[in-house]
């Protein structure tokens, strides 16, 4: 049964690449950082609950299977088929946004995951970013991310148009041309505070928006 | 069709020949990839063995095949185009109709062989209904741009592109069962002048054109491109309905659309700042960068044939 699960996980997986390619075109594009397997913490702006899926194509596929996103529980596990789709598709580590009910530790959780040899995927403006800022300031897990485990790469990922291919409140998505643009780690530094670590790992993210650097 | 393999048979042997010679200068010469015109000459190589691959794979599943190949050619232009475009919430369910209706119904008019309908669809219903369906969510911040934008990438991406294939919906007297050929020659035509164009740009343009467009495009490179591809042109009008002078005018229409095309997709690119419209050869651009010229003289090449040979 369990067998069973994980074969059904696994084409379901692929069926849902397949289907985000069709709807994204989705390439990757690596600007100071090689798409090699290393224990690597990705962390990317939010526009949609696809974003982790966008991610997870972008990367080779023996890449997927050990790259976890981190997900909310509360959202996931409401209905039957959308927690097969996190755990057995994706094999998230999952997260209770709400303080009142967790029963466990979320950092205890996420670098247990790390512990075991995962790499993760978060998103740490902590919820769907309606604009206009291109950023909402960054939620401390991050930084507590990179207190814990400071010899894993915090690597920024920037997702671009995926907003416009599935708006917040609608169901159907529109084909449009989508990209992942993965950045040169980020660690924290000696001495360096939390304030000053999440101010420059948002801007090593926002660097990596198409546009900001060819504005001439 | 008996014509098809022996031309079939020609194109293959020129791209070997093209490829032979772009294979050994990246290998000996130039094997750090510096050298741009051997780059770019690699980009045409590989694009013309997929057309050739693709169009022949699909053209023996005959006039079906056809459609559906264009079908999806279109798909991925619209898609490429309408990333660009101006756009916002409110144009969801425009864009998803234009996706999921406008861009199928034209290709099922051309499977039926509507003329009446296919050759104004786009340009009418489409043109008045999708702001219809756009100003049922009250935003009305950039409205005519959102529309306007929306309503050209469906000319181009769909309507335009959609005359290639119709192409083989012509009767013309004494060429049936050869339309096939039409295409293959359209394409030929404008995807050489584009290539000579380069070429002679590269090698010896001095005199530039509109250099705030391209800074490429010079008045030699225009002149190369259309002698070179009206020559082919012309020496292929065995392959067409058309005597050879009246292969002469039509192959250098086609350089002018194409010219032409090439130039108004340049100048769109320029103005969102990006340098290709996809990614469908890394370097080399996406659909709509390799086919901007043969959309553009899609539609007056197929309007040609039916007025002076359908």
């Amino acid at each position: 049964m369990n067998g069973l699960r994980r074969f059904a996980g696994f084409i379901v997986g692929n069926a849902i690449v397949l289907f985000a390619r069709f709807l994204t075109a989705v390439r990757g594009i690596w600007l100071g950082i090689e798409p090699v397997p290393h224990k690597r913490v990705y962390y990317s702006n939010q526009t949609s609950n696809a974003d982790f899926v966008l991610i997870w194509t972008a990367l080779p596929p023996r890449m997927r299977r050990q790259t976890r996103p981190v997900a909310a529980a509360d959202y996931w596990f409401k209905s039957k088929l959308r927690a097969f789709i996190i755990t057995d598709v994706f094999n998230a580590v999952p997260i209770d946004r709400r303080a009142d009910v967790h029963e466990d530790d979320p950092m205890a959780k996420m670098t247990a995951a790390l512990d075991e040899g995962s790499s993760l995927i978060i998103f740490p403006e902590g919820r769907r970013n309606e604009g206009p800022d291109a950023l909402l300031p960054f939620k401390t897990g991050l930084f507590h991310l990179a207190e814990a485990r400071p010899d894993v790469d915090l690597v920024p990922v920037w997702l671009e148009n995926l907003n416009s291919v599935m708006p917040r409140g609608e169901v159907i998505p529109i084909p449009l041309i989508c990209t992942v643009t993965f950045g040169a780690p980020v660690h924290l530094e000696q001495a360096e505070d939390k304030a000053a670590f999440l101010q420059r790992a948002s801007d090593a993210l926002l660097a990596l928006k198409p546009g900001q650097e060819d504005d001439a | 069709m008996n014509d098809l393999y022996p031309l079939l048979g020609g194109v293959i042997g020129i791209l070997v020949v093209m490829s032979l010679i772009v294979g050994i200068l990246r290998e000996w010469k130039f094997s750090d990839g510096s050298n741009d015109i051997v780059e770019t000459l690699n980009g045409y190589v590989v694009v013309w063995w997929g057309m050739v691959v693709v169009f022949w794979l699909a053209s023996l599943l005959g006039k079906t095949g056809v459609i559906l190949l264009f079908f999806a050619l279109s798909f991925a232009a619209l898609r490429e185009f309408l990333t660009l475009t101006t756009k916002n919430r409110a144009d969801h369910y425009a864009l998803l109709l234009a996706f999921v209706f406008m861009l199928p119904f034209q290709y099922y008019l051309l499977w039926i062989d509507w003329y009446g309908l296919y050759s104004i669809f786009i340009p009418v219903y489409a043109f008045l209904i999708l702001p219809v369906v756009s100003v049922m969510r009250g935003a009305t911040k950039n409205f005519l741009i959102r529309v306007a934008e929306t309503q050209w990438a469906l000319m181009i991406a769909v309507f335009c592109a959609s005359h290639v294939p119709a192409l083989l919906l012509l009767d013309i007297t004494g060429f049936e069962g050869r339309n096939v050929l039409l295409i293959v020659y359209l394409v030929a035509v404008v995807q050489i002048n584009d290539l000579m164009h380069y070429l002679f740009a590269k090698l010896v343009g001095r005199r530039k054109v509109m250099p705030q467009i391209e800074a490429s495009k010079t008045w030699e490179g225009v002149a190369g491109g259309f002698v070179c591809a009206t020559l082919i042109g012309t020496s292929l009008w065995w392959i067409t309905p058309f005597a050879p002078w009246q292969a002469f005018v039509v192959s250098l229409v086609l350089c002018m659309c194409g010219l032409g095309g090439h130039m108004v997709m340049t100048a769109i690119k320029r103005d969102r700042g990006v340098k290709d419209w996809g990614h469908l050869v890394p370097g080399h651009g996406g659909f709509v960068d390799r086919l901007d010229s043969v959309v553009f003289a899609a539609p007056i090449f197929f309007h040609i044939v039916r007025y002076f040979w359908a």
